[in-house]
């Protein structure tokens, strides 16, 4: 009974005395954090995905605590939504930014883009792009090995194996931008997401002339610049004999949708075109 | 006991079919592609534009800086035009395009086929005339050789060491060249001696091509200062760490280059161009091409002009075989894939070898067994199988701490991993991250 009276005083003094010391380090050594801090992290949405461009929620609420004007951060995942709490708690303004989702800018199918080798190396898009041109002759396309669907983290892609293409799933995307930066060829882009999620973009990156790139690749832009032209609203770029059309310009009319000849400008979530109406020419008109 | 190197190595099947085959020089095609990359640095710049009338020799591309090496035309005719092209891996590169009239040369290059044995040029002269005559490393590392015949000051060079190993399994090239033009080589380690003022020089050579070291160690008895290494058979013998290990028994340093150690590595093809550019100003624009495989018919090395496509040395090897699966640039061990056999030949192309396509599949790739085989047949003593974790997992730090900058990519690792694993493949990702990486932090 001795013995186990003796043990327990003397290991409640060391205990208590141990907790004195702790306290008054504790005091001397005290880190003062923001509190705002828990409160923003709180708000955001926990994924640590680094869309936002940095390392994890924690740093993006630090980051938004810290400086003055946060109307260059935003996070993607969250959405304005998000935004707009986060702002409220710390008083400052945000700047709502339009949300955006991944897109994928190419349409080189097996049936659109034949083979001409054979890969049995590294299932890894890096390795292959820096080994080779890919398995077709359109050097700058999709090599479909996958990495930027191994690269999300929410489920949002996925590869479709009659297509060898990936999907973009686009209520999971949170426009975090890892499949992006995973991409070797620069694929994937993160564009405006637009009114009822309708959008319009080139689906392909080949830089190649005209007669090449068609040859490769039977949806590719081979520069003809009639998109352009078609544009009222001078949204449509063309930079090494590829056009591009800028989301911020572009006013969703779909008028060089009509006009590509390869079919390379995609439209998404548009209604249905109504067959276009002849006009009648009224008879003796002058 | 013949000497190797000290670490590693494999010995992989020799399959050397086309040992022995005479050289055969090829005929000039209808149109060649050269090239402005064909070396390790900066591409050069044409200074021929379409329509231009070019002789053979005549430099149609310049250097743009120190590393980086002039180009010429390999053939006479009319410059079709300056475009991209596809390369080996199926990017688009530019090249000189000309359509062939005919086979003017140059009239400064001597035609003449004597032996000149009289080095009239001083050290600087030599020098620069290699600079001039565009002549890289023939090895395959096409790295320009006018570069390592630089010693950077303070560093002091005391031994030449020609590379003669011919490691890669295959590839006759260099034993062919050896044995036709062994003369050539003397006089052209002579040149190199004076340039790098060394009285010394050791050839080495594997002892699969005897015959080789008997005609060489023959010549050798003329010329001072020249000796014969006969090296065990070991693959990669022929990476300079290697053969300078083997050779002289001194160790490189960790991210250090041969010269820290008094030695400078020159390729037997390269000696030979080198003898070429000083005695008859001749211009590097052709080379010796092996062609061989399996069941190639007829496995030759023939004499190439630059920018000859493939399919033409294919055809006059017999033709392309119907079981091929690959087309390798190279030898077996560190040549690459070509995605098209139109693709042009360049200085750097030692071998074409057409691989059936039962033995050119990769295996399918399993999960790592820990057997540590490829730790003991690497040559740079290092831990492929952890590389590849790390650059698999992108843990760059680690991957410098573990060297990986050291892999001379010799594919040692893949070749012997009873797994499939595609090591060198992960290694090399990783090299080019962690070498990124650490540029970046000296800027």
């Amino acid at each position: 009974m001795n013995v186990v009276l003796i043990t327990i005083i003397s290991l409640g003094v060391l205990g208590t005395l141990a907790a004195i010391i702790l306290y008054f380090v504790a005091q001397k050594f005290k880190v003062f954090e923001d509190p705002r801090i828990d409160q923003v992290e709180e708000v955001l949405p926990a994924a640590n995905c680094g869309g936002c461009g940095f390392p994890g929620c924690r740093a993006f609420a630090e980051a938004m605590v810290k400086s003055d004007d946060i109307s260059d951060l935003n996070c993607p995942v969250g959405g304005a939504e998000t935004m707009s709490a986060a702002a409220g708690i710390l008083g400052k303004e945000v700047a709502a930014a339009a949300p955006t989702v991944a897109v994928v800018r190419c349409n080189g199918t097996c049936d659109n883009r034949p083979k001409v080798t054979n890969y049995d190396g590294a299932t890894s898009c890096t390795i292959a792009s820096s080994l080779y041109g890919g398995d077709t002759g359109c050097s700058d396309g999709c090599y479909g090995l996958g990495e930027c669907v191994d690269a999300c983290n929410f489920d949002a892609m996925y590869m479709d194996e009659k297509t060898g293409l990936p999907v973009i799933i686009e209520d999971n995307c949170v426009s975090c931008g890892a499949c992006v930066d995973a991409c070797p060829k620069d694929i994937i882009e993160l564009r405006k997401k637009g009114p009822k999620s309708r959008r319009i973009f080139v689906s392909c990156v080949n830089k190649d002339k005209g007669a090449p790139a068609k040859k490769a690749c039977s949806v590719a832009c081979i520069s003809c610049k009639k998109c352009q032209k078609a544009c009222p609203f001078e949204a449509i770029t063309i930079e090494n004999n590829l056009a591009y059309i800028h989301d911020d310009k572009c006013k969703l009319c779909r008028k060089c949708v009509s006009e590509c000849p390869t079919n390379a400008i995609h439209e998404l979530n548009f209604p249905p075109k109504k067959p276009k109406v002849e006009k009648v020419v009224p008879e003796n008109a002058e | 006991m013949l000497k190797t190197f000290s670490l590693g190595g494999v010995h992989p099947a020799e399959n050397k079919f086309s040992a022995g085959k005479k050289i055969e020089t090829l005929p000039v095609p209808e149109q060649v592609s050269v090239p402005i990359a064909q070396h390790i640095g900066a591409p050069s710049e044409p200074v021929v534009k379409k329509g231009d009338e070019v002789k053979v020799g005549q430099l149609i591309a310049k250097s743009t800086g120190f590393v980086s090496t002039n180009i010429h035309s390999p053939v006479s005719g009319k410059v079709f035009k300056v475009d991209d092209i596809l390369d080996a891996s199926g990017y688009k590169r530019k090249a000189i395009i000309i359509k062939v009239e005919g086979d003017e040369w140059d009239e400064n290059i001597n035609r003449n086929a004597d032996l000149v044995t009289d080095i009239t040029l001083s050290k600087e002269e030599i020098v620069k005339k290699v600079g001039e005559a565009g002549i890289v490393g023939l090895g395959g590392a096409t790295f320009p050789a006018h570069v390592k015949l630089s010693v950077p000051p303070g560093k002091t060079c005391d031994v030449l060491i020609l590379n003669a190993v011919e490691c890669e399994p295959y590839l006759t090239s260099d034993h062919q060249l050896m044995m036709e033009k062994g003369e050539e080589i003397m006089v052209g380690t002579q040149i190199l001696m004076k340039a790098l003022d060394v009285t010394k020089a050791i050839i080495g050579i594997e002892n699969n091509k005897k015959d080789a070291i008997d005609h060489m160690s023959n010549l050798a008895q003329k010329y001072d200062g020249i000796t014969i290494e006969a090296l065990k058979v070991q693959y990669p013998q022929g990476g300079e760490k290697q053969l300078i290990d083997a050779c002289i028994q001194r160790q490189i340093p960790s991210g250090k280059l041969p010269i820290e150690v008094g030695a400078v590595v020159q390729n037997v093809g390269t000696t030979y161009a080198v003898y070429e550019a000083v005695q008859k100003n001749k211009p590097l624009f052709e080379r010796i091409v092996t062609v061989t495989g399996k069941s190639v018919s007829k496995p030759s090395n023939f004499l190439t002009r630059v920018g000859t496509p493939v399919s033409a040395l294919i055809n006059a090897a017999g033709g392309l075989p119907e079981d091929t699966g690959k087309v390798i640039g190279g030898g077996p061990m560190m040549g690459k894939a070509l995605s098209s056999i139109e693709v042009p030949v360049t200085k750097g192309s030692s071998g074409i070898l057409i691989m059936p396509d039962k033995i050119a599949k990769r295996g399918t790739m399993e999960p790592c067994i820990r057997c540590s085989k490829c730790v003991s047949v690497c040559p740079m003593g290092l831990s492929p199988y952890l590389l590849m974790t790390v650059s698999d997992k992108a843990i760059w730090d680690r991957a410098e701490e573990e060297k990986i900058m050291d892999c001379i990519e010799c594919g040692s690792c893949s070749y012997t991993c009873p797994a499939s694993r595609p090591l060198l493949d992960y290694i090399r990702l990783g090299k080019g991250k962690v070498g990124n990486i650490m540029r970046s932090r000296n800027k």
